[in-house]
């Protein structure tokens, strides 16, 4: 890639845990990516709609509250519709261990649970983009 | 022979000792000079001023802590029955979860609701889920906390109408609303109206509460959430008693004289791993208050100066890897919230990093509260820890650092300026990504995470909600308002809204309004008009 990777982190639902949204938004930043920050109660309609109109190549999604299987999929599923189908989404949060194959298999490309070092999402990142270059 | 190596010349594993990432640097040993600063009758007596020992003299001689497991999740069924199990197995008080819809103002059918119905919490729409929630179970003689802040109105309506409808009097109702707004624009994020607005509603609620319900903990101010957002132990006492402070200020604002109100001020803590810090920061908090109370807001009441507060073990701590091991965790924060003397305590379950805890996970968790009381020791005398040298000077470390955090917010104006101007936000992002940081390069040790990690993870039996409760809520929540007096419901949100307008206190019309079945939804929009809403500016 010729430009800074573009993340945007957001929150959907109305999970008000933002610890770990911020955090890692910070870390990606650190990183060397141009990180938007979102921030939380927001539909999947508000995220997929901002993810197209500020051209990122990731969105960050996080939900501690349970809501997750509501909420990622349809997310990805708008993005496609919306013509972002490249985008690369991952998640994190309270997600229990038997929802992340259904969540990958919802087009999630990752779940990061807790305790997840940020270097690993960066390096993640990278490597997935690292690799499209090719 | 060898050469005898002059103690401060002795290798130790650190170089420095500390707290914790952001902390106080701690000595390799302390002596009775270190205690030089602390001035005569700072630490005096249990149940004397400043209370750094304990507010009651006979501590948990006289009367336990109260075990007060937070519950509720799914439908007010669903919880009912767990409410009902925790009583049969000893618990002394209930403490409501309320899902996420009913915190932030929404009914469940709102599509901002959609996956979060019964999830963090019970779903409450009406009235008629509050009576349901509290079947076989007499309000007249239990006690309550309701962790609700931007709906708190509407919530302890509810409370109330369901109370008096089993025949209780308000008057003897015991327990707490949260009833906490500052907090939630730092941390928790449940807020729903702009800060002028929601401080008028919260003292709406105090004053309510001092001339209706005396046995009712009108306010709960809240370190918990800033805590886990990050803070540090220091932190989380100067924040949280900035924010007490700014609500005593917009009290006697109010007119209300100090002692009218003060006394029914409760405030709720986290406790951390690092046993020691923590049992310093609860005396630390004790005797900060009492001095704020009496030598700046003039309190003559005892009670007014005394920080009654409940403790929940820390959930940020607990890991999703070797989840047993939080067992151990846990204990050891509930240890420090008893040494530091809550009134109240919640321990967690140590399967909370993975899912909603089981009621397997639950019953350890109260278990271990039971074993501290009854097997431990810790509780038959009064601040054992009292009189250490280290826990003294600790004590008087952390007073120092929240006092320095106090002014500083007291030169922006208050606690409220302080937020808007998102400085307190910022100092708690900024240890909160200083703490990840330490813990990714390994020199802040979390057990089985960086470091002891094993490979085959033991994956305990989860709580999961189904789909089916929101189907169920939904459901319920059409049947109500096909049934009930639709015109008695405009009537009433109309009320409601020019009420909201006006400086009257909101809490009789909004007691009106639940018990003509007006949802939670309807009122916070009623309001939401007369109010508009808050959005977030976002500091990373």
């Amino acid at each position: 890639m010729d430009r800074k990777i573009r993340v945007l982190v957001a929150k959907p639902g109305l999970d008000g845990h933002d610890r770990g949204a911020k955090v890692v938004a910070r870390g990606l930043r650190d990183a060397g990516m141009e990180v938007i920050y979102l921030g939380l109660r927001l539909t999947p309609e508000q995220i997929a709609e901002s993810a197209m109109q500020e051209d990122v190549d990731v969105v960050g999604l996080s939900c501690l509250s349970g809501a997750h299987m509501a909420l990622f999929p349809k997310i990805v599923k708008l993005l496609q519709e919306k013509g972002g189908k490249d985008i690369l989404v991952i998640g994190g949060g309270i997600i229990p261990e038997k929802d992340i194959p259904k969540l990958e298999e919802a087009g999630l490309a990752r779940i990061f649970g807790p305790g997840t070092p940020l270097e690993e999402i960066a390096k993640f990142i990278e490597t997935t983009f690292a690799e499209e270059g090719e | 022979m060898a050469e005898r190596k002059k103690t401060e010349e002795m290798t130790e594993r650190k170089k420095e000792f500390s707290t914790g990432v952001d902390g106080i640097s701690v000595n390799r040993v302390y002596i009775p000079a270190d205690l030089e600063g602390i001035k005569e009758g700072e630490i005096g007596l249990p149940g004397e001023y400043p209370f750094t020992r304990h507010i009651m003299p006979t501590g948990y001689r006289g009367r336990l802590w109260t075990m007060r497991q937070y519950a509720g999740f799914g439908t007010v069924e669903e919880t009912n029955e767990r409410f009902k199990y925790l009583y049969k197995q000893g618990q002394t008080g209930f403490s409501v979860a309320f899902h996420l819809p009913t915190q932030e103002g929404y009914d469940s059918d709102h599509p901002l609701a959609a996956g979060e119905v019964g999830k963090c919490g019970v779903a409450i729409d009406s009235l008629q889920d509050m009576e349901r929630l509290w079947e076989g179970i007499p309000l007249a003689e239990v006690s309550t906390s309701m962790t609700i802040n931007a709906t708190a109105p509407i919530i302890l309506a509810m409370y109330i109408a369901a109370a008096e409808k089993q025949g209780a009097d308000k008057s003897k109702l015991n327990g707490t609303v949260q009833n906490d707004i500052l907090k939630e624009y730092i941390a928790r994020n449940t807020y729903i109206f702009g800060p002028a607005a929601s401080m008028r509603l919260v003292t709406d609620i105090c004053s309510y509460c001092a001339q209706n319900m005396p046995q009712w903990n009108s306010i709960s101010i809240s370190g918990y959430h800033m805590r886990e957002a990050g803070a540090t132990a220091a932190q989380e006492a100067a924040f949280t008693l900035a924010n007490g402070m700014a609500y005593v200020q917009a009290m006697i604002d109010r007119g209300m004289e100090v002692d009218s109100f003060a006394p029914r001020f409760s405030f709720f803590f986290a406790a951390y791993t690092n046993l020691l810090e923590e049992v310093a920061k609860f005396r630390a908090l004790r005797r900060i208050w009492a001095k704020i109370m009496k030598e700046r807001f003039g309190a003559t009441n005892p009670r007014s100066m005394m920080l009654r507060y409940h403790v929940q073990t820390d959930g940020f701590t607990l890991t999703a890897q070797q989840p047993l091991n939080n067992i151990v965790r846990v204990t050891l924060q509930a240890l420090a919230a008893v040494f530091g003397g809550c009134q109240s305590l919640h321990t967690n379950s140590f399967d909370e990093a993975l899912a909603l805890p089981s009621e397997e996970a639950v019953q350890v968790a109260l278990r271990t509260q039971q074993v501290i009381a009854d097997e431990s020791g810790v509780a038959d005398t009064v601040d054992p820890l009292g009189g250490s040298y280290y826990i003294e000077w600790l004590t008087n470390q952390i007073e120092n650092r929240a006092m320095a955090y106090i002014e500083e917010i007291d030169k922006m104006g208050g606690a409220l300026k302080a937020i808007e101007k998102g400085y307190i936000q910022r100092e708690i992002a900024n240890s909160s990504y200083n703490y990840q940081r330490a813990v990714d390069s390994g020199e802040q040790v979390v057990v089985g995470v960086n470091k002891f990690v094993t490979e085959k993870e033991h994956v305990p039996e989860t709580l999961e909600i189904g789909v089916e409760t929101e189907r169920k809520q939904v459901e319920r929540l059409r049947r109500l308002k096909e049934e009930r007096d639709n015109k008695k419901v405009i009537q009433v949100l109309d009320r409601v809204c020019s009420v909201a307008k006006s400086d009257e206190n909101i809490m009789p019309v909004m007691i009106d309004a639940v018990k003509a079945y007006a949802t939670v939804g309807e009122i916070s929009d009623a309001l939401r008009e007369a109010f508009g809403e808050y959005r977030e500016p976002s500091i990373l």
